[in-house]
């Protein structure tokens, strides 16, 4: 009998688990490989092509010291250590985070339509950006006039989507999405606004450029350090929570009876994802898909727990947006294009073989 | 065992529930019955704190549920309710073993021994060859056993069940039920189970509480419920008692109200 035959094969491991371990285990381990990989490829392609080996070791000799003594040019080593490694690393960061930020919204909304966008915050970071872009705002913070005032304008529209969300009472998903939507909407008509108002052909270009995405603001310094943080911090939060984010993924009433208080663990989520969303598109723009393909990607590989799902979907994301910039910066070289178009034409055909799977699963 | 006293609940302006009192005892099996609309579920979810009723209170062992921790609560009753949950990519093991979290600290791993329990309450629903297979792959019935699992993996003292023979084909509708009411009468659990057939709760339930109208309309022994005078005015439908075997059976004959072929031909 066929059952039989199942029974025989998970003898030892009736619940399946270590398998699923063993499948986690051999993903995370191949994914943290091949993001090394992707980071030494990243830095060394560009206009001027820096073999991984050397990579490697300018890396190692400004880090570790070693090796103590330079056997390549300061030019390479300025391509590589100021100029290229900052932007893979912020694109590593912006990956994970983007990546996390899809899973846990998909979980806390139940709909896996959803991306870190939905909560309206990257329309507040743009409406900062194209205040500072546009009219100056936040010339007090110099070089970094942009990221902040990109972070308030995130700030803000979290803010605006927690109040509303909370306001009627009960914060639930339908709630929590209609304020999201709303307030992005909103503070997407007063970017336009600031665009149409400043008549500056040039500006809006910039606007738009900062819109669509780049890491092209990348440097050593305080933005960088502070999105280290947040997504680090954030990824470990995610994965600590995993069980209840597993329950909360199931529904409201399953995640109560579990002992797990969905409405408080949602705003509590709130606050993490549009804190990380908000350091993410301040320090690059806008990057669409990642958010919402990427979770998908992880949950194939290793099933639907968040505590595993939650590191895998970070890896995917950080390799799948440093490729995407190291594409973004060669395609047209020496132009540079926004590196949301990428993102973009790369999820939008897997979109539609989602929603064509999810057609044929509901009927 | 769960008392509840003077509870109460209204979806916006529409009074459901009013002053509903009831004492569920240990080591039985409490019925709650009713019509469609007339509050079951409703009461279910008052007795477990998915809603909290503005006015009353509900006791478990002694204590006000109200004031326990989330995690307490949970470690004290297991609930089995089927949700329309999204796309989940969980596998049924990991389904089971979200009922070992109330007993897990926040940092804490499942180990050796919430996976044999896991894999014992899976056992015990006869679904142990499910466990590495997808939960969204599973048809009505064996998602249904697979919450029982994990109710059971929960090991509270108190089990309250919506609908649990909801999707499962005769067999195993007796089988869970039948399984239900051991669990109260040999490990001397709590039992509440919302059933819609009278026939399972005549045969499965110690006590019963048929709700109607906003409140309880009867409550007592199964036997004192189950009565034609009882059920008729509630349900709006003939009731005939039949014993055989020395059990219970209820046969059911539309009232004239609903018009019968004969009335439509004539």
């Amino acid at each position: 009998m066929a059952s039989q035959g199942t029974a025989v094969l998970h003898a030892g491991d009736p619940l399946g688990l270590d398998a699923l371990r063993r499948r986690t285990t051999l993903w995370t381990v191949g994914l943290g490989l091949g993001l090394v990989a992707t980071v030494l490829a990243g830095v060394g392609i560009g206009a001027v092509s820096v073999p991984a080996t050397t990579v490697a070791e300018v890396v190692g000799h400004h880090l570790l010291g070693w090796p103590g003594e330079r056997t390549w040019s300061a030019a390479v080593d300025a391509i590589v250590w100021q100029v290229r490694l900052p932007r893979v690393l912020l694109g590593v960061l912006v990956g994970a985070g983007l990546a996390i930020c899809g899973v846990a919204l998909q979980a806390m909304v139940r709909n896996v339509l959803a991306d870190p966008y939905l909560l309206g915050v990257n329309s507040g970071a743009s409406s900062g950006a194209a205040a500072a872009i546009l009219f100056g705002v936040g010339a007090g913070f110099a070089e970094h006039a942009l990221q902040v005032t990109a972070f308030l304008g995130a700030l803000a529209a979290s803010l605006l989507v927690f109040l509303v969300a909370r306001s009627a009472g009960r914060v639930t998903s339908v709630r929590i999405l209609l304020a999201g939507v709303a307030v992005g909407y909103a503070l997407y008509a007063l970017t336009s606004f600031l665009i149409f108002a400043s008549g500056s052909a040039e500006g809006a270009r910039s606007v738009m450029f900062w819109l669509l995405g780049s890491l092209g603001l990348a440097r050593w310094g305080l933005p960088l350090a502070v999105v280290a943080v947040v997504v680090g911090g954030v990824t470990l939060l995610l994965t600590v929570w995993g069980r209840r984010l597993d329950a909360l993924a199931v529904g409201d009433e399953t995640a109560h009876t579990l002992g797990v208080r969905p409405e408080r663990l949602r705003l509590q989520l709130l606050v993490a994802v549009a804190l990380c969303v908000g350091v993410v598109v301040s320090a690059a723009g806008s990057i669409g898909f990642v958010g919402l393909v990427v979770p998908h990607l992880a949950r194939r590989a290793v099933g639907g727990g968040h505590v595993r799902v939650v590191g895998v979907a970070a890896l995917m994301g950080a390799i799948l947006l440093v490729w995407a910039d190291v594409l973004a910066r060669t395609l047209f070289a020496p132009q540079e294009i926004p590196i949301g178009i990428i993102t973009s034409l790369v999820g939008a055909p897997f979109l539609l073989v989602l929603v064509r799977r999810l057609h044929a699963t509901a009927s | 065992m769960i008392t509840a006293s003077d509870l109460s609940w209204a979806y916006g302006g529409a009074r459901v529930l009013d002053a509903v009192s009831l004492a569920a005892p240990h080591g039985r099996v409490l019925g709650l019955i009713g019509p469609n609309g007339s509050g079951k579920t409703t009461l279910l979810r008052l007795l477990h704190g998915a809603l909290s009723s503005p006015t009353g209170e509900v006791r478990v062992d002694g204590d006000r549920l109200a004031d326990l921790g989330a995690r307490d609560a949970a470690r004290r009753v297991a609930v089995v309710v089927q949700e329309a949950g999204g796309e989940n990519a969980m596998t049924v093991a990991e389904m089971v073993l979200l009922g070992r979290g109330p007993h897990l600290s926040t940092f804490q791993r499942t180990g050796r021994d919430d996976h044999a329990v896991a894999a014992d309450a899976l056992a015990r629903v006869g679904a142990a060859h499910l466990a590495p297979r997808s939960y969204a792959g599973l048809s009505g019935g064996e998602r249904q056993r697979v919450l029982i699992a994990r109710a059971l993996a929960q090991q509270a003292t108190h089990l309250l069940l919506d609908e649990p023979t909801n999707h499962l084909d005769i067999r195993f509708q007796h089988e869970v039920l039948g399984l239900v009411a051991g669990l109260a009468h040999e490990a001397h659990r709590t039992v509440v189970v919302v059933l819609h057939d009278l026939n399972l709760a005549a045969r499965y339930c110690d006590d019963l509480v048929l709700l109607g109208d906003g409140g309880i309309v009867a409550t007592g022994a199964v036997d004192d419920v189950l009565q034609p005078a009882v059920l008729e005015p509630v349900y709006g439908i003939g009731v005939e008692r039949v014993e055989t075997h020395g059990e219970l059976h209820l046969l059911f004959r539309p009232h004239a109200l609903i018009p019968t072929r004969k009335d439509l031909t004539a």
